[in-house]
């Protein structure tokens, strides 16, 4: 480990290089290992250790970028010295008005020793215990537990100076009881959280309860969707406009329409990048601190996510949501810690009051149609159900769905009173009326 | 070098592997985006490591890192070991290779023009006028031009004796244009859509390309796209241009054939395929004039190379014949599991990767047809050209795409522009109502720069050769139906 000290040093030797009228040095390095299984057999089983110090240099309003993941001096100096070559050799981009300004960090609970230096045989006992889990069900088991620690720290001439350690530990499954199919994941800073047998017996039970489908024709039906899904639908509104970028653009959703309701009145989205029931962090890759940032409340349009560079386009402050990893001015703002309000319903109630509709467990493949009207394509997978008379009482083939997420969250009419964190996001499950299946599969 | 590759591979074999391959990878790239007239990214990047994969007590085991000396190279060999051997903790069944000759040698792809020694001047100047030329155009809102290159230096060693030296040299470009007005947005591309399309070349590829020549027309057409109806709900003849049906191909024939989806590997990720091996030599996956070849060979192709990540050369091999499916993309593992050799598929994104089944180019055989000719012999229909969007199900069997634009046909002509296309299917019932494709003139090898797959997940690039083609009774605008 490099340690705050060790990254500083080598930013400010990366700064110093430059010789710029501004610049902005970032190091990110860090260990990582995942186990990945399939048919109950580890089949690949990996460690990396890997760094990146990328330089910024501006001259004038010309910017150059480089980066590297040789960390002698030789190396730190020539990055800089080529990001600056870049950056005298560029044109002028009149929209870049300035780096950031340093601000106070809050501190985020982001690490934990035992996460960043899981073992291999650990990995491999944690899977042995999903494969023995799987086998309880008459499952096969394949999947992926992931482990490690990232490191980093960014500087600017302008005084940010920030440092985080992070550690991560993933796990995901998919288990497969004859024609049945059955999926779990979680992510946590704290391996510890990943609980792997319970996670393969949520995995293991769907898939044997999802064994034999049935077809059914595509239509319009009631869907009670899985937070699985939902983090999906909000993943889209962040990719396709909840970033400055889209809206300064014309091509967000959200494009002229602050301060309309854009979804039903139940629905109520924002970002917010310390909170601890995602998986927080304290800064973003200008070393901005995370903004808490409302952007759907009660269904009407408030606000998007800002780096710098959208934020000075108009004259406004950085909300800390610089892409990760995106140090060009082409990488676009995203939340990346999105929550939406939970309701007061159970998934047992949705189901009860549902009179004939489909539960979904999950999206597979799903892509963007049109992103102003919010249209998304996609398959249904690994636990697709009939629900008729309020009882779940079937397995179906897999279906597509062509629909308008924002069309949908207006037609939402029971939310979940516990979310749950998937990916980027903490959500609950929903029931939407009229969701359109346009398409069916042969499994 | 080879000093290297001779510690880590002694190292691993004294440890207890019992086969063992170490690859040392250089790579360099550059990377420019124009915007809206502004330079919106000028960066460069070097990256090396060195990378170990292991056989020890039957199972896999991989390590990496970025530090190339010999301290490193002991204890990564020593981590490379002790995690395969934590492998074996939960296996069914030891792994076995298909048998592969040693292979030494140097190779490079030749370049008539390195594109890292062009000016960055030149370049951007290229770029600057090709989004001056869309930005005449008042609709167009966003003006996106780019250019990337990559040169890569491979080292590959194994303990049965290979030692192999590949250098490759990757260009490619792009340029797209976005309308917005009356509440929609509508994009054109040119010569492909999401970045461009890219070769095995030099910089000779991105002049080749006509950026700043095809600008106008691009914008024109993504501004009248506004105007244009919307695609409307219809079964009908389809017919694709060549760089949507290189998508067609990536998603229904290049993902299914692959041998480690098939075994299930992909399982909880990607997901697995329908072409399980009773199928093979036998299964009609198409029409007698479907043709489809894995070709590693293919001059020029952006999945071209020498030998790949296991030391198996390069090879052109039958995918789909006479429209029986008949071949797969392997590994020495998988093609072991069949009893055949490994055509050569693994690939790795890079030194911190382990190689896995990938595409190398995937390619449609040219018809005798011309899109012309296709499309005067079509009363009713919708050409359809360049990558919208794209979603198929986890066993590659009902897929949706959709185009940037198309054009419905009438009695052999073209009458009038959509906007939003979509078309949907089933994959083998798609290829099976192939009734025409285009010659080997409007045959061309487009290179896919970010094809994903594994865990962690490594992006590829990959070639498809086609040709415009046309299939009868396909359901197309999703959108407008209900």
């Amino acid at each position: 480990m490099l340690g705050r000290a060790g990254a500083l040093d080598i930013l400010k030797a990366a700064i110093e290089a430059a010789d710029a009228d501004m610049a902005q040095a970032s190091i990110r390095i860090g260990e990582f290992g995942l186990t990945r299984f399939a048919n109950s057999s580890i089949h690949q089983n990996v460690l990396e250790k890997n760094a990146e110090l990328a330089v910024k240099v501006i001259a004038g309003k010309r910017i150059g970028y480089a980066a590297t993941n040789r960390l002698d001096e030789k190396s730190i100096c020539g990055i800089a010295k080529k990001a600056a070559e870049f950056a005298r050799h560029s044109q002028e981009n009149p929209d870049f008005t300035s780096l950031p300004h340093a601000k106070p960090i809050k501190d985020a609970n982001t690490f934990d020793g035992h996460t960043a230096f899981y073992t291999p045989e650990e990995r491999a006992e944690d899977v042995s215990g999903m494969v023995c889990e799987a086998e309880r069900f008459g499952a096969k088991a394949a999947g992926a537990i992931s482990t490690g620690y990232q490191e980093f720290a960014i500087m600017n001439s302008l005084g940010v100076e920030a440092y985080n350690i992070r550690s991560q530990a993933n796990l995901s499954t998919v288990m497969t009881a004859e024609s049945g199919f059955g999926y779990a994941d979680r992510a946590s800073i704290n391996v510890m959280d990943l609980n792997p047998v319970p996670a393969a017996a949520e995995a293991a039970a769907r898939s044997c309860e999802s064994r034999n489908p049935i077809s059914v024709e595509p239509g319009e039906y009631d869907v009670i969707l899985m937070p699985y899904a939902v983090a999906e639908f909000l993943e889209f509104l962040a990719y396709t406009g909840l970033g400055a970028r889209s809206v300064q653009e014309g091509r967000s959703f959200m494009s002229g329409k602050f301060g309309q309701q854009i979804t039903g009145k139940n629905i109520t989205i924002w970002d917010d990048g310390l909170n601890s029931a995602g998986l927080p962090i304290p800064f973003d890759s200008e070393g901005v601190p995370k903004q808490h940032v409302q952007m759907i409340v009660d269904g009407v349009a408030k606000g998007v996510v800002y780096d710098s560079y959208t934020a000075h386009k108009e004259g406004k402050e950085s909300t800390g949501h610089a892409a990760p990893g995106g140090d060009e001015e082409s990488a676009e703002p995203m939340p990346i810690n999105m929550f939406m309000a939970p309701g007061d319903a159970t998934v047992p109630e949705m189901i009860a009051e549902t009179k004939k509709g489909i539960l979904v467990t999950r999206f597979h493949y799903t892509n963007v149609i049109h992103p102003i009207l919010t249209i998304i394509t996609g398959m249904t997978r690994d636990g697709t159900f009939l629900v008729e008379d309020g009882k779940v009482t079937k397995p179906v083939k897999n279906l597509r769905f062509t629909d308008s997420i924002l069309e949908r969250l207006n037609h939402v009419d029971m939310i979940s009173r516990e979310p749950k964190r998937q990916s980027i996001c903490v959500v609950p499950a929903i029931r939407a009326r009229r969701f359109r299946f346009t398409g069916t599969t042969e499994f | 070098m080879k000093e290297l590759t001779d510690r880590a591979l002694e190292k691993a074999r004294g440890l207890g592997a019992s086969y063992a391959d170490i690859r040392i990878v250089n790579r360099q790239e550059e990377s420019i985006q124009v915007k809206n007239g502004k330079v919106e990214g000028l960066s460069a990047k070097t990256d090396e490591g060195f990378g170990i994969r292991v056989l020890a007590d039957g199972a896999w085991g991989f390590a990496s890192s970025l530090n190339l000396d010999p301290d490193d190279i002991d204890s990564v060999a020593k981590m490379a070991v002790r995690i395969a051997q934590a492998s074996s903790q939960v296996q069914r069944k030891p792994v076995e290779l298909a048998p592969a000759d040693a292979e030494e040698g140097e190779f490079a792809f030749k370049v008539k023009q390195d594109p890292f020694e062009v000016p960055v001047e030149d370049k951007l100047e290229l770029l600057m006028d090709a989004d001056r030329v869309m930005r005449e155009n008042p609709e167009i809102k966003v003006a996106e031009s780019t250019m990337n290159f990559w040169k890569t230096e491979t080292t590959f060693a194994s303990t049965e004796g290979s030692y192999i030296k590949q250098t490759k040299t990757e260009s490619g470009a792009g340029i797209s244009a976005t309308a917005v007005g009356g509440g929609d947005v509508q994009r054109r591309s040119w010569p492909a859509s999401f970045g461009g399309d890219y070769q095995t070349a030099g910089y000779e590829f991105v002049e080749s390309c006509n950026l700043v020549s095809n600008a106008a027309r691009t914008a024109k057409e993504a501004s009248e796209l506004l105007r244009a109806p919307q695609c409307p709900p219809d079964t009908c003849t389809l017919i694709l241009d060549g760089s949507m049906l290189a998508l067609q191909i990536h998603e229904s024939c290049g993902h299914p054939t692959e041998l480690d989806r098939v075994f299930g590997t992909e399982a909880a990720y990607a997901g697995t395929s329908f072409l399980t091996p009773d199928k093979l030599g036998s299964f009609r996956y198409g029409s007698d004039l479907v043709n489809i070849t894995a070709d590693a060979t293919a001059p020029g192709g952006l999945g071209s190379f020498f030998f790949d990540d296991e030391g198996v050369p390069a090879q052109k091999v039958d995918l789909i014949k006479n429209g029986i499916f008949s071949g797969y993309l392997t590994s020495r593992e998988t093609a072991a599991e069949i009893g055949r050799r490994s055509m050569g598929a693994m690939r790795a994104e890079g030194w911190n990767r382990i190689p896995l089944i990938r595409m190398t180019n995937i390619n449609l055989a040219p018809g005798d047809w011309t899109l012309d000719e296709m499309i005067k012999d079509t009363e009713h229909g919708i050409y359809a050209a360049m990558v919208g969007s794209w979603s198929i199900d986890d066993k590659r069997l009902n897929f949706q795409f959709a185009t940037e634009i198309a054009w419905e046909i009438e009695n052999g002509s073209l009458v009038r522009m959509y906007k939003n296309p979509t078309y949907t299917g089933i994959t083998y019932q798609f290829w099976q109502s192939m009734d025409a494709v285009a010659g080997i003139d409007e045959w061309h090898l487009w290179g896919v720069p970010n094809c994903g797959k594994g865990e962690p997940v490594q992006t590829m690039r990959v070639g498809h050769g086609t040709a415009p083609a046309r299939f009868r009774n396909v359901r197309i605008g999703v959108l407008e139906e209900g």
